[in-house]
C-alpha cells in the first residue's frame, strides 16, 4: 500500500514539476520550441528569435497556399514620435469609391465573400449627418448626385477604442502610433469587438476569405494586410505596411479630389495640425467618448 | 402525504404513465408542432425587400474594375527625396499639354498678330469652352499677350506654368493657402519625406473648372447576397 | 474510497440508463435531434460561420440569443433555493436538487452556444486562466467564461455530492452543502448579471445600453426558467413515487407571477422612457414592435412575446388558474415562449438592427442553425433527463429523503 502510494505520488510531482518546467519556459519568452508550439503565445509575448520563426513560417504558409513565393510578412513596430490622424474633407468628397477598393487592391481583403474596409454613406443636404436616412448601396450614373453629399466610414482609430476593452482573450489593442491591430493568430472570432464598434468598422471572415493569386499585394504587415484565415475578425489599420515607412495610406493616394489627409499629428508643421488649426474639425459619434483619431472638416 | 381534496387534479392513479394530464401532453405536443412550424416556415435564404434596379446585388473587386490605376507608380525622384540629398523636395508632374504638342506656344504665335479684341475664337483653339468666372472673362486675362509661353499676374509678373498656381491663387487665395499646405488637392509619397503634388490645372481645367460628375465604382454587395458563391458551395459538398 | 466511487459511477449509469419503453423512446428521440444537429455542426466548422444568415450587419444572433435565455434558465435554478434553505420551506427543499439539476443543464447549453457561434472554435481555449490570455478585468466576456464555469463547477459538486451520499444510502454532509448552496444564490444574481453587463456595456447598441438591462434580465430568468421545473415535477408526481406536494408547485408559480410582474414592469419602464424621450434609439424598439421603412421581420414576434408573458401573468396571479391543472401548465407553456422570445431574438436582433450605419439587414436563422441548436437543446435535455433519472430514486428513499 504504501508502495503504491510513492509511486502515485512521485507520477503526480514530476507530472506536475514537468508541466511547470514547461509553462515557466514559455512565459519566460525563451525559444524552447516544441513547447511553445505546443502552448502557442500572443504574438507579442514572444522573444525576437521567435517572432522571426513565425513571420518566415507564414511567408512560407502563404507560399504553399497561394503560390507565390514573394509574399513577405513584417512586424515593423510603431515609429518613435509618431502618433497618426486623418483628415476627410466632407466638402470635396464626391462619393467614387476609389478608395473602396484601392483599400482592398492594397490590403488582400477576401474578394469572395466580399470583405470592404471603406463603407462610402451616402447623405441628403438637407437632412445633414443621419446615420438613419443614410444609403451605402447608391448606385448612380454619376456621383456627386446633386442633392446628396458622401461620408466615408472605416476604423477611426479610436484614442478610448469599445473595441480593445471588450475583447476576451487580447488578441486587439492599441500601439503607440495610434493604429488599433488585431492578431489574426490569435483572435476567437467571438465577435465582441464587432457588437462594440459603434462605426461598423469591423468585419469577419465568415469563411475562408477567398483571393486570386495575381491579385495578392506581397508587402504584407502581421498586424496590418497579411493573409487572414477563417472566422477572424480584420479592419482598417491606416495601411500600417505602408505607413510605418513613411508612406501615405492607399486611401489618401488614390483619392481623385483630394479629400484625404493623413499625418503625424505630433509633427506641428504638418498637414493634419494645419488642418486642425484652420479648419474646424468634427468626430462622428462624439457622444460615445471614443475620441477618434479620423476627424471630419469642411476645407470651403 | 395526502394531495388536498377540492383540488381539480383529475386522476390519483400514479401507476399509469401520464394519467389525467393529457393535458399536459396535449398542450406540449401543441406548443412544439407550433414552434416547429413556425421554425421551418421563417427558415429560409432570406433575400429581403432590394429592388431590382437597386444596387448590392453582386460582389465587385478591384480586379473587375477598368479605368482605374490602383498601382500608381510614384514619380521617379520620390523616392530619393525621402532619404536622399534631395530630402524634402516636392515634386510636380508637368503641366497639362506641356507634351501634348502644343507646347511651346511662341511657335506660331510669335509670328502672329495680336488681336487684343475680346472675342469668341474661331480660327484656332475653338475646341476650347470657355466658362470660367464671369462672362467677360476672356483669353488675355491670363495668358500673356506678348510671350504666350508664359502666364501673367495681375502686377505684372511673368511666370512660367510650372507656377501656374500663382495666378490661380489670385483670385482663389483661401484654395492656395489650404493647397500649398497640402489640405487641398492631392498627393502622393511619404507624409514624413517626399511626396508629389499636382498643380491647380491637373485637376481643374482652368478654362472651364467646374469639376464634371464621374461614374462611381460598383457598391457592396448586401448583406443578404453576400454568401451566394460560398454557400451554394457549402450545399453542394456540406459532408466533406 | 475508489471502490466506493467506482460503484457510485457505474451504479448511477446503470440507474441512468434503465428505463420503461417511454424512457427509451425520449432518450432515442433527443439522440436523433443531437446527431442530426452535430451534422450541421459538422458543415459549419468545415465551411465557417458563413452557412448562418449573420452578416456583418447582425453579427451575433440566433446562438448567442439563446445563450442568452439559457444562462437566465440556469440562474433561475436558484429560485428553487432561496424559499428552501432561507426559509426552511420544506415542501420545496425534498425538490430543490432538480433546480440544480437544470441548472447543470442549462450552463452546459448556454456554453456549447457560445462554443458553436465562434469563428475559431479551436482557440476557445485561450479563455482559460493561465493557459491562455482572458482580457480581465476589462472584458465582460471573459467574465462571463470565468463565471459560468465556476457556476457549473459549484453545482456539479453540489449534485455529485448529494447524488453519491444518497446512492450510499448516507447523510449528505450539511456543513459541506449548505453553505455551497447559499453561495449559489449571489451566484445565479452573479452569472446573469455578468450576462447582462455583456450587452448593457456596450455604448454603440443603444438598444441594450441602458441601467435597467440587468434587473431585466434577472426578472426574466426567474420567471421563465422554473417553469421547466414545474412540467418536469408533474410528471415526476405521476411518473414516481417521489411526494412532490402541489403547494410546492404552487408556490413556485405564485413567486414567479410576481417575478413576472417585476419584469412587466421594467419592460414598461423602457417603453416609457424611448417613446417618451423620443431620441434617435426609439428606431430599434419600433423595428421590433411596428416596423420600419417596411422592415417587419419581428414584429409578429415581439407582440406574440408580450401576449404570452402577460396571459402567463394572469395566469399564475390568480389563484384560481394557478392552482388549475390546465391553467397551470397552459402558463408554463406562454411563460417560456415569451421569455425565450423576448431573451433571445427580440434582444440580440432589435439591438442590431439597425446597425451602427443605419443600415437594415433583417436577419432569419438558416436551417443549418435552428439545427445546431436543436441538437444542443436536444443534448441539454438528454443531460438533463439522465440527471433526474440518476436522481429519483435516490430522493423517493424516505431514509435520504429525511437527511435532505
Amino acid at each position: 500500500m504504501s508502495e503504491k502510494s510513492f509511486d502515485r505520488r512521485t507520477l503526480l510531482v514530476s507530472a506536475g514539476l514537468s508541466t511547470m518546467a514547461g509553462i515557466s519556459a514559455a512565459a519566460s519568452g525563451k525559444s524552447t520550441g516544441w513547447v511553445e508550439r505546443l502552448l502557442k503565445r500572443r504574438f507579442v509575448e514572444l522573444s525576437d528569435a521567435r517572432r522571426e520563426e513565425i513571420l518566415t513560417e507564414l511567408e512560407e504558409a502563404c507560399r504553399v497556399k497561394y503560390g507565390r513565393d514573394d509574399i513577405t510578412v513584417a512586424d515593423t513596430p510603431a515609429l518613435d514620435g509618431v502618433e497618426f490622424a486623418y483628415g476627410l474633407d466632407l466638402s470635396r468628397c464626391v462619393g467614387c469609391r476609389r478608395c473602396v477598393y484601392s483599400c482592398v487592391h492594397e490590403n488582400n481583403q477576401s474578394r469572395d465573400p466580399q470583405i470592404q474596409w471603406i463603407r462610402v454613406l451616402e447623405m441628403k443636404k438637407d437632412h445633414g449627418i443621419d446615420f438613419a436616412e443614410s444609403n451605402v448601396y447608391y448606385d448612380p450614373d454619376e456621383v456627386p448626385e446633386p442633392d446628396s453629399f458622401y461620408v466615408p466610414v472605416a476604423c477611426q482609430q479610436c484614442r478610448q477604442p469599445a473595441c480593445t476593452k471588450v475583447c476576451p482573450v487580447k488578441a486587439t489593442w492599441q500601439e503607440p502610433d495610434g493604429i488599433v491591430v488585431i492578431d489574426s493568430d490569435w483572435c476567437l472570432g467571438c465577435r465582441c469587438c464587432m457588437s462594440a464598434c459603434p462605426y461598423g468598422a469591423r468585419h469577419f471572415n465568415w469563411t475562408e476569405p477567398r483571393i486570386a493569386t495575381e491579385e495578392i499585394n506581397p508587402d504584407t504587415h502581421i498586424f496590418g494586410n497579411r493573409l487572414r484565415p477563417n472566422g477572424v475578425v480584420e479592419k482598417c489599420t491606416f495601411c500600417i505596411h505602408r505607413t510605418r515607412k513613411g508612406r501615405y495610406p492607399a486611401c489618401v493616394e488614390i483619392c481623385p479630389v483630394g479629400a484625404r489627409k493623413f499625418g503625424n499629428l505630433l509633427d506641428e508643421a504638418g498637414e493634419m495640425r494645419y488642418l486642425m488649426r484652420e479648419k474646424r474639425v468634427f468626430v462622428l459619434k462624439e457622444e460615445l467618448n471614443t475620441r477618434p483619431r479620423f476627424y471630419y472638416f469642411y476645407a470651403t | 402525504m395526502e394531495r388536498p381534496t377540492g383540488s381539480d387534479l383529475v386522476n390519483s392513479d400514479q401507476e399509469k404513465l401520464l394519467p389525467g394530464s393529457s393535458s399536459l401532453a396535449i398542450l406540449l405536443i401543441v406548443f412544439l408542432s407550433i414552434s416547429m412550424l413556425i421554425l421551418f416556415s421563417i427558415v429560409r435564404g432570406g433575400v429581403g425587400h432590394v429592388a431590382e434596379g437597386d444596387g448590392g446585388r453582386q460582389a465587385f473587386g478591384p480586379a473587375e474594375i477598368s479605368g482605374v490605376e490602383f498601382d500608381g507608380e510614384l514619380l521617379p525622384g520620390i523616392e530619393e527625396a525621402t532619404t536622399g540629398p534631395d530630402q524634402g523636395e516636392f515634386l510636380v508632374p508637368p503641366p497639362p499639354w506641356s507634351e501634348s504638342g502644343y507646347f511651346p506656344c511662341t511657335e506660331c504665335h510669335a509670328d502672329l498678330d495680336l488681336n487684343p479684341e475680346p472675342r469668341v475664337l474661331e480660327e484656332m483653339h475653338d475646341d476650347i469652352e470657355l466658362n470660367h468666372g464671369p462672362s467677360d472673362r476672356w483669353c488675355l486675362d491670363c495668358h500673356n499677350p506678348d510671350d504666350r509661353d508664359v502666364l501673367r499676374l495681375i502686377n505684372g509678373r511673368l511666370i512660367t506654368f510650372d507656377e501656374s498656381y500663382l495666378l490661380c491663387g489670385q483670385c482663389h487665395g483661401t484654395i492656395f493657402r489650404d493647397w500649398r499646405q497640402g489640405i487641398h488637392g492631392r498627393r502622393q509619397g511619404y507624409w514624413n519625406g517626399g511626396k508629389s503634388y499636382l498643380l491647380c490645372a491637373h485637376c481643374h481645367d482652368p478654362h472651364a473648372p467646374a469639376f464634371h460628375a464621374i461614374t462611381p465604382l460598383p457598391p457592396p454587395v448586401r448583406p443578404q447576397f453576400l454568401a451566394r458563391t460560398a454557400q451554394e458551395e457549402a450545399q453542394e459538398a456540406p459532408h466533406e | 474510497m475508489i471502490k466506493d466511487i467506482t460503484s457510485f459511477t457505474t451504479g448511477s449509469a446503470r440507474i441512468a440508463f434503465k428505463g420503461g419503453p417511454t424512457f427509451y423512446a425520449w432518450i432515442g428521440f433527443l439522440g436523433i435531434v443531437c446527431l442530426w444537429g452535430l451534422a450541421a455542426w459538422w458543415n459549419q466548422f468545415q465551411h465557417g460561420l458563413i452557412t448562418t444568415n449573420m452578416r456583418d450587419q447582425v453579427s451575433w444572433a440566433f446562438y448567442i440569443g439563446n445563450f442568452t435565455f439559457l444562462v437566465g434558465v440556469a440562474a433561475a435554478a436558484v429560485m428553487l433555493v432561496i424559499p428552501a434553505y432561507i426559509y426552511n420551506w420544506k415542501p420545496i427543499k425534498e425538490i430543490a436538487i432538480f433546480g440544480e439539476l437544470l441548472a447543470v443543464s442549462a450552463i452546459v447549453m448556454s456554453m456549447l452556444f457560445v462554443f458553436v457561434d465562434v469563428g475559431r472554435p479551436d482557440r476557445v481555449w485561450q479563455l482559460m486562466p493561465i493557459i491562455g490570455t482572458p482580457n480581465l478585468p476589462s472584458s465582460l466576456l471573459g467574465w462571463d467564461v470565468m463565471v459560468l464555469n465556476g457556476y457549473l463547477v459549484l453545482n456539479l459538486i453540489i449534485v455529485v455530492h448529494l447524488l453519491y451520499t444518497g446512492f450510499h444510502k448516507r447523510p449528505y454532509n450539511r456543513k459541506f452543502v449548505v453553505p455551497l448552496l447559499l453561495f449559489s444564490i449571489p451566484a445565479a444574481v452573479g452569472i446573469h448579471t455578468v450576462t447582462a453587463f455583456v450587452y448593457a456595456g456596450t455604448a454603440a447598441r443603444p438598444f441594450w445600453n441602458s441601467a435597467i438591462l440587468a434587473p431585466r434580465f434577472l426578472a426574466s430568468a426567474f420567471c421563465s426558467g422554473p417553469a421547466i421545473l414545474l412540467i418536469l415535477f408533474q410528471i415526476l408526481q405521476r411518473t414516481t413515487h417521489i411526494k412532490i406536494k402541489d403547494e410546492a408547485i404552487w408556490k413556485i408559480a405564485e413567486l414567479m407571477a410576481y417575478a413576472m410582474f417585476l419584469n412587466l414592469f421594467l419592460f414598461g419602464a423602457e417603453i416609457f422612457r424611448e417613446y417618451y424621450s423620443n431620441t434617435h434609439h426609439l428606431i430599434h424598439t419600433q423595428y421590433l414592435y411596428s416596423g420600419v421603412h417596411g422592415h417587419d421581420a419581428l414584429v409578429p414576434y415581439a407582440w406574440a412575446s408580450l401576449i404570452c408573458s402577460v396571459a402567463a401573468f394572469l395566469l399564475f396571479l390568480i389563484p384560481a388558474t394557478r392552482t388549475h391543472l390546465v391553467t397551470l401548465n397552459l402558463g408554463c407553456v406562454l411563460i417560456f415562449a415569451g421569455v425565450y422570445i423576448e431573451k433571445g431574438m427580440a434582444l440580440v436582433i432589435p439591438g442590431m438592427t439597425p446597425d451602427t450605419l443605419g443600415e437594415f439587414y433583417e436577419y432569419v436563422p438558416t436551417l443549418n442553425e435552428v439545427r445546431i441548436g436543436a441538437g444542443i437543446f436536444a443534448i441539454g435535455f438528454l443531460v438533463f433527463t439522465l440527471l433526474c433519472k440518476m436522481a429519483i430514486p435516490i430522493l423517493r428513499d424516505p431514509d435520504s429523503g429525511k437527511a435532505a
